[in-house]
């Protein structure tokens, strides 16, 4: 059976900034990192294998430009079993409908399919689509937001899934998609034989071709959604600050819980 | 370059270089020419230089998609009305509001459907007082906890019959589950997390403004080609609208559940107090931070949450020291939150903090460091001994 793990090269948003004056994006020296919420899909998807055992494999797939191995190569170091590049300039521009079908396709291609894992969301677009994107094309059930796995067993699993007023136990058959909540786990650091490994690692790539895409559902073509613009966030400044006795600041921040209303 | 692709019209272009400045993927440079160029390799088609070119000169061209629908067979505004575990939710008369206003501009009805296991008529009548003209309800007892695959099969058999031009509804774990599998499955866009929505009339395009890049930047974003246009909205974003007595129609959607072969079950709904868990609805957060100092201490930030009426936050240093669950966690990696009012206590406000919580209408720090970055964006910051001075507050509430 294999297991397949969803990631992304996010640029590291918290050290994107905006210039104001021009209006764009300062993006000088920023980092590509695996999205967060990904790491802790490959440490469960790690997980599930150690424990079913047998000839489970790990399997990290992206869809991205060419320097996108880089993130492979460092799941590959946390022992991911095999990495699979989605890449091809027919893919570029891809929303999360045609990502999703993407990575469908290529999921597909591989076979033998158990477990798909990804992230809550991706830092870059916060959007959490791609995950229930593949599940739909697949017609696969999707648990998603999933914190804690409690047990897979005859093709079955049963995990518990995060809700807007505590958590739910839900209980799917196999194949099935999962996204998962930085709650699940605490993501390995890469072993020495694990970073041996990811140095010499290539990955398998698939163009569009190689997945029998249909050129309708991929890339820019692929993607119902457009960006019409992109523009600043009003500005967030730092306001009054007040320094003094605890008395004297309690007094000040209690005037201004009530003028806001909430006491 | 094939069909589809991105073009620097070069006698257009004076090298001004802020399209390099506007990528977010660092894809173009100005060559020797003193032309912008742009890496192919590195390009995502985003079109953030499209709009930053001040002179008009890069340009996105898009292949024909042979995937066109009938726009016209499309007409209406429809919301879903979540409820969750039998009970409305506040998001789903929210939509309602927003709902509204765009199917006031466009001229159409206003629609929401529900799904559910039982008394449904009931809450679609607080549907109606809220302001929508059509309830559609599908009530089945399997529907009772939320089934994605169940749940997106009935609705995407609604939106079928229906054809509405655009459907909404809540950012919440429920909506961020089921519209993008919904999406998918009748094939049409979808844009997460909206804090803003517009209609067009002429092309009757939905405008969908939402954050990314960790609140970075907003994007408007289009659905020209594809309907329904699908948008999830943030909860708390948008009013709950006045609820007055008004007539409209209810209706009753029938939907064989038996006919879908059902592969996944909810076993047990697990419910904690509201108060604790659901960050999102919340108007007012009492965030905990490291500052907090013990597990022990946290009692006196849950005592201050219970006095304002407030939820609990926390960073996830708290969070990483077992002092509180993760659902509680603001930030980058737990939840994105803006209630109108967010009081951080013993927060440093690391930038992983900061995106899940700087779009608050009114930040409150308490934090014993004058140079802690939370201070940059805060509203009211007071430096001092949070132990020291909720204390002496709460003595005032
Ligand atoms: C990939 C990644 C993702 C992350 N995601 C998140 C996330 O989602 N959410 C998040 O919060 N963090 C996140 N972090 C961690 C983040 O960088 C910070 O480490 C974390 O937010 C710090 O939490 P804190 O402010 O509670 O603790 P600290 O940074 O230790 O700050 C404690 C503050 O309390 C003040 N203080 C101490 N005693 C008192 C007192 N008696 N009275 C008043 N003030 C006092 C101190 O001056 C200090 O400013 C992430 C980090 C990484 C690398
Ligand atoms: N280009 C991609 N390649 C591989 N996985 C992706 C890609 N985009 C998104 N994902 C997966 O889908 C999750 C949600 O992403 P998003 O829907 O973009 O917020 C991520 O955490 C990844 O697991």
């Amino acid at each position: 059976m294999n297991i397949f793990v969803c990631i992304k090269q996010v640029p590291n948003t918290t050290e994107v900034k905006w210039d104001l004056e021009k209006g764009t994006l300062i993006r000088e020296g920023v980092e590509s990192i695996v999205n967060p919420f990904d790491l802790y899909a490959v440490e469960e998807g790690l997980k599930i294998k150690e424990k079913i055992g047998g000839d489970t494999k790990v399997i990290a797939i992206t869809m991205g430009p060419p320097q996108a191995k880089e993130a492979l190569r460092d799941v590959i170091a946390m022992g991911a079993d095999e990495g699979i590049l989605v890449s091809d300039r027919a893919f570029a521009g891809a929303d999360t409908l045609a990502t999703s079908y993407s990575l469908y396709k290529a999921i597909e291609k591989m076979g033998d399919i158990g477990i798909i894992l990804a992230g809550k969301q991706a830092i870059d677009g916060d959007t959490g689509q791609v995950g229930p994107g593949i599940a739909s094309w697949f017609g696969y059930p999707q648990i998603t937001y999933v914190k804690k796995i409690v047990e897979i067993k005859d093709n079955k699993m049963v995990a518990e899934r995060l809700t807007d007023y505590g958590y739910d136990i839900v209980e799917s058959e196999l194949p099935v998609v999962l996204t998962v909540v930085k709650e699940i786990n605490e993501p390995r650091l890469p072993s020495l034989r694990g970073k041996m490994k990811a140095k010499k690692f290539e990955p398998t790539v698939f163009t569009a071709n190689d997945i029998n895409a249909d050129e309708n559902r991929i890339g820019l073509q692929g993607s119902p959604t457009q960006v019409k613009k992109v523009f600043s966030p009003p500005k967030k400044e730092g306001g009054e600050k007040f320094e003094g006795e605890a008395e004297e600041l309690s007094e000040i921040l209690f005037g201004k819980l009530k003028e806001l209303k909430i006491v | 370059m094939g069909l589809t692709g991105i073009l620097v019209i070069e006698e257009q272009c004076t090298g001004c270089g802020v399209c390099v400045g506007a990528c977010p993927f660092d894809a173009i440079k100005i060559n020797d020419e003193g032309i912008a160029e742009i890496d192919e390799e590195k390009c995502t088609l985003c079109g953030a230089c499209v709009d930053a070119c001040p002179f008009d000169a890069i340009e996105m061209k898009r292949g024909e998609s042979s995937v066109e629908i009938d726009k016209d067979d499309y007409s209406g505004v429809l919301t879903f009305g979540e409820i969750n575990e039998g009970e409305l939710s506040k998001v789903a008369l929210e939509m309602l509001s927003v709902g509204r206003e765009i199917a006031d501009k466009r001229g159409v009805k206003l629609s929401s459907v529900l799904i559910g296991g039982k008394e449904l008529e009931k809450h679609a009548k607080t549907m109606i007082n809220h302001g929508a003209d059509i309830v559609y309800y599908i009530e089945d007892e399997s529907l009772f906890h939320f089934n994605d695959e169940l749940y997106a099969e009935a609705l995407g058999k609604l939106i079928e019959e229906v054809k509405p031009e655009v459907f909404i509804g809540g950012a919440s774990a429920v909506g961020r589950a089921l519209l993008p599998r919904v999406a998918a499955t009748i094939k049409t866009g979808l844009t997460a997390d909206c804090t803003e929505l517009d209609i067009d009339n002429e092309t009757g395009n939905l405008l969908q403004t939402r954050p990314a890049f960790g609140g970075n930047i907003m994007a408007t974003i289009l659905t020209p080609n594809h309907r329904p246009q699908i948008a999830t909205i943030r909860p708390r974003v948008m009013p709950v609208p006045q609820e007055t007595e008004k007539n409209g129609e209810i209706k009753k959607f029938d939907f064989d559940t038996t006919t879908f072969k059902l592969s996944k079950i909810i076993k047990e709904a697990v419910i904690l107090s509201e108060e604790e868990v659901n960050l999102h609805e919340a108007e007012v957060i009492v965030s905990a931070g490291r500052g907090v100092g013990s597990k022990e201490n946290l009692k006196l930030i849950y005592d201050f949450a219970k006095k304002l009426g407030a939820a609990v936050g926390a960073s996830r240093a708290v969070v990483d020291a077992g002092w509180i669950s993760y659902p509680h966690q603001v930030g980058q990696t737990g939840t994105t939150v803006a209630p109108k009012v967010y009081i951080a206590c013993g927060i440093s406000g690391a930038i992983q903090h900061q995106v899940g919580m700087r779009s608050s209408d009114i930040i409150i720090a308490i934090n014993s460091d004058p140079e802690a970055p939370i201070f940059d964006i805060a509203t009211y910051g007071f430096v001092g001994d949070l132990n020291k001075i909720i204390p002496e507050l709460m003595k005032k509430i």
